[in-house]
């Protein structure tokens, strides 16, 4: 029905303004990415790419490769404990070691890293011993602060909320004239965060020294990238801001060092962030709460298992003899030794002590706090529970 | 000792602060060579450089958010967010880590930022720029919450704020922003943070408020005074969070009656708080059911009739009047 006082002076349809046939102006094909690096330098049968070869010192490569067993060891013995129901909720990380142990191999102790919930392996890199790890998934609170001598954030919780701090400790570092940086871990979960573009956006604008490790595994529990962007290559949300990018193979343990080692050096050199997009695969759950049979094909889990970052670096490693079978084997045992030892110190620690709830919220306690406090240890006190 | 506009008073403070401290610093948006929208980092930039007086991009969250690292690192950020309307821009970056991340580390890292903004209504703005949304923050563990009410209090609370090693929420009355001007001295001083301001003494009824609204409060006092023979006692409340339950059990209990104000909306407000605390402590000594003046349950009204929405002195001259004349 034509509505009364019909304004004869506005178009009512699109083609009474531009004449249906005309040319089309915009160009609506297929979006230009431009052109986007995807290193690899280990491929998946162990085979080196000999002019990108770091030839990195026998040393580093064993206690690379020594963090990685380590950290897998760590993961299977917390799903262990989690399904004996000794263990939180966890995330595991397996088949995603050497994304989490490269990037954090290049920093020093006065450089920052800003960890989320899966890079437990680069928490062990970085100093924070299993038991505390462990302490922290089963819910004390004293598993989360970092130790005294490691430059890291608690690990995220909330996807990609600590995107911005970690930028705002790059900023800090410019603030005070240091020469160090911070390397930021998240996923292509993440990716989608309102606060991460923003984080990107600061960080290039501040030539913050930072770098972006984005670790697009391909899913974000039953999301798959192909519904959680549009645009899957993760590295262009790093051009889009200015700064530059590449794509790695992230089960590829020597192009994430390489990758990070270039990283940092153009953070430390004041050139500012760099993002990079570690491609890999969740092989396992999304954590232990999670059942991926529900929401996925197990088939598309199986050509991961040829890519195994730690079976191709071992590979590698074999044919510079620095291991054989026989030391790889005892070094398995002996990174499962650790672990156990890391858990029977677990066990050994202390009840969590329910009295100290109120007192890491400020600096010095409020006094109306006091007064729940008191409340508090009361209903303890009820409950027979020692409050001293 | 010199007459300073609220603005001027803060202005004052932080060039002060930047001159006493070099790790303090600023962020915000357009608060550089333009000097912020109200004019409160006026010529900061000029004076302190580009390095600590920091134009932001346009984004609330990320401004609070790196704000947050910084202070990680051992800067002091103020931050200034133009408008409390655009802090819920802010509020996953405030909740999740502003607020959190002293008790997630126990204590390893201290929070020591201020967030600075102008809050409430009556400057005839558009809309989204009159909020008065003090409740949210003062319902977050973690965070402190300080309202001003004139320039020299503005002054020394921002201060102390500055050297607070807490998170601290500073909400600005805009509208006092330029109302008036007050004896501010040159020689920085502080007001603790978590104390109320017992504004006048009295003896009949027991009168709470804080920021803008302590200006038509006054106004009442002394109509009251003048007119009805009434002596009210007259707290500005300052902080918010955490509130200074003592000085307003301590006044109740000697008056037996008991009004508040606020601009914020009624439900889960501050008065309610106080209100319920009051209950719990001094039930017994209350004369009459404590009222409340507040906004209204409904988004700000838009500005051609903001006046009706904003609680006026006439009205809290009622309020009182029929809570002394309680049966």
């Amino acid at each position: 029905m034509a509505p009364e006082n019909q304004d004869t002076t506005r178009a009512t349809s699109g083609e009474e303004v531009v004449p249906p046939h005309t040319p089309s102006v915009m160009n609506t094909g297929p979006i230009d990415l431009g052109h986007i690096e995807v290193l690899q330098i280990l491929n998946e049968h162990g085979e080196v790419d000999s002019g990108l070869d770091p030839h990195l010192s026998d040393e580093i490569l064993l206690k690379v490769h020594r963090a990685m067993v380590l950290t897998r060891a760590f993961d299977q013995r917390m799903l262990t404990m989690q399904r004996q129901g000794r263990m939180g909720t966890f995330a595991p990380n397996i088949g995603q070691e050497a994304c989490i142990i490269g990037q954090v191999i290049p920093l020093t102790n006065d450089d920052w890293f800003a960890p989320s919930y899966r890079s437990f392996g680069a928490q062990i890199v970085r100093g924070w011993p299993m038991e505390q790890l462990m302490r922290l998934w089963a819910g004390f609170h004293d598993g989360f602060p970092p130790p005294s001598h490691v430059n890291d954030l608690p690990f995220s919780i909330v996807v990609g909320s600590h995107v911005l701090p970690a930028v705002g400790i790059g900023m800090g570092m410019n603030y005070k004239k240091k020469n160090d940086c911070i390397v930021v871990n998240f996923g292509d979960g993440a990716s989608s965060q309102g606060a991460v573009s923003e984080a990107l956006n600061f960080a290039a604008v501040y030539k913050a020294p930072v770098v972006f490790v984005c670790e697009n595994n391909g899913w974000a529990i039953s999301t798959p990238i192909q519904k959680q962007t549009m645009n899957e290559v993760l590295a262009t949300r790093g051009t889009s801001h200015g700064i530059p990018s590449i794509r790695v193979d992230g089960n590829d343990i020597l192009a994430m060092i390489c990758t990070t080692q270039e990283a940092v050096q153009r953070a430390k050199n004041g050139e500012g962030p760099t993002f990079i997009e570690a491609m890999t695969y969740r092989m396992s759950l999304h954590t232990t709460a999670d059942d991926p049979k529900v929401y996925r094909d197990e088939s598309e889990v199986e050509p991961w298992h040829c890519r195994c970052p730690i079976k191709r670096f071992e590979t590698y490693l074999k044919n510079k003899q620095l291991l054989t079978e026989e030391s790889i084997k005892e070094l398995l045992e002996s990174c499962e030794q650790e672990v156990i030892e890391a858990r029977d110190k677990f066990y050994s620690m202390p009840a969590a002590d329910p009295c100290e709830i109120f007192d890491y919220l400020y600096e010095s306690i409020p006094d109306e706090l006091i007064d729940q406090r008191e409340e508090y240890l009361q209903r303890l006190r009820n409950k027979g529970v020692n409050d001293e | 000792m010199s007459k300073l506009t609220m603005v001027e008073a803060l202005s004052l403070a932080m060039d002060q602060e930047m001159e006493r401290d070099e790790n303090v610093c600023l962020l915000g948006e357009d608060i550089g060579i333009n000097g912020g929208v109200f004019r409160a980092t006026k010529d900061l930039q000029q004076k302190h450089g580009e390095s600590r007086v920091m134009d932001t991009p346009l984004a609330e969250c990320g401004i609070v958010g790196t704000a947050v690292g910084m202070a990680i690192y051992g800067v002091r950020p103020v931050v200034e967010i133009q408008f409390s309307g655009f802090t819920m821009q802010a509020f996953d970056q405030i909740e999740q880590n502003m607020a959190r991340l002293h008790n997630r580390t126990r204590g390893k890292y201290t929070i020591s930022m201020v967030l600075r903004t102008p809050y409430g209504g009556g400057i005839r703005a558009v809309e989204h720029h009159s909020e008065s949304r003090e409740a949210y923050w003062a319902h977050t563990p973690g965070l402190k919450v300080v309202i001003p009410s004139g320039p020299r209090n503005a002054r020394a609370l921002l201060v102390a704020a500055i050297r607070e090693d807490n998170p601290i929420v500073f909400y600005e009355p805009k509208s006092v922003y330029r109302a008036f001007r007050e004896e501010v001295p040159q020689e920085p001083e502080m007001m603790e943070i978590g104390k109320a301001d017992i504004v006048k003494e009295g003896s009949d009824i027991t009168l709470i408020s804080y920021g803008a609204m302590m200006r038509p409060c006054k106004e009442a006092v002394e109509d009251l005074a003048d007119d009805h023979n009434i002596n009210v006692e007259l707290i500005d409340l300052l902080t918010i969070s955490p509130m200074d339950t003592a000085t307003l059990t301590t006044s109740v209990q000697k008056t037996g009656r008991c009004v508040i104000v606020h601009e914020g909306h009624r439900t889960c407000g501050v008065a309610s708080e106080i209100i319920a605390r009051l209950n719990e402590s001094v039930f017994e000594y209350l004369e009459a059911p404590i009222k409340r003046i507040t906004g209204f349950d409904i988004p700000f009204p838009y500005f051609q009739v903001e006046e009706h929405f904003l609680p006026e002195s006439e009205e809290i001259v009622q309020a009182i009047k029929e809570t002394i004349d309680w049966q």
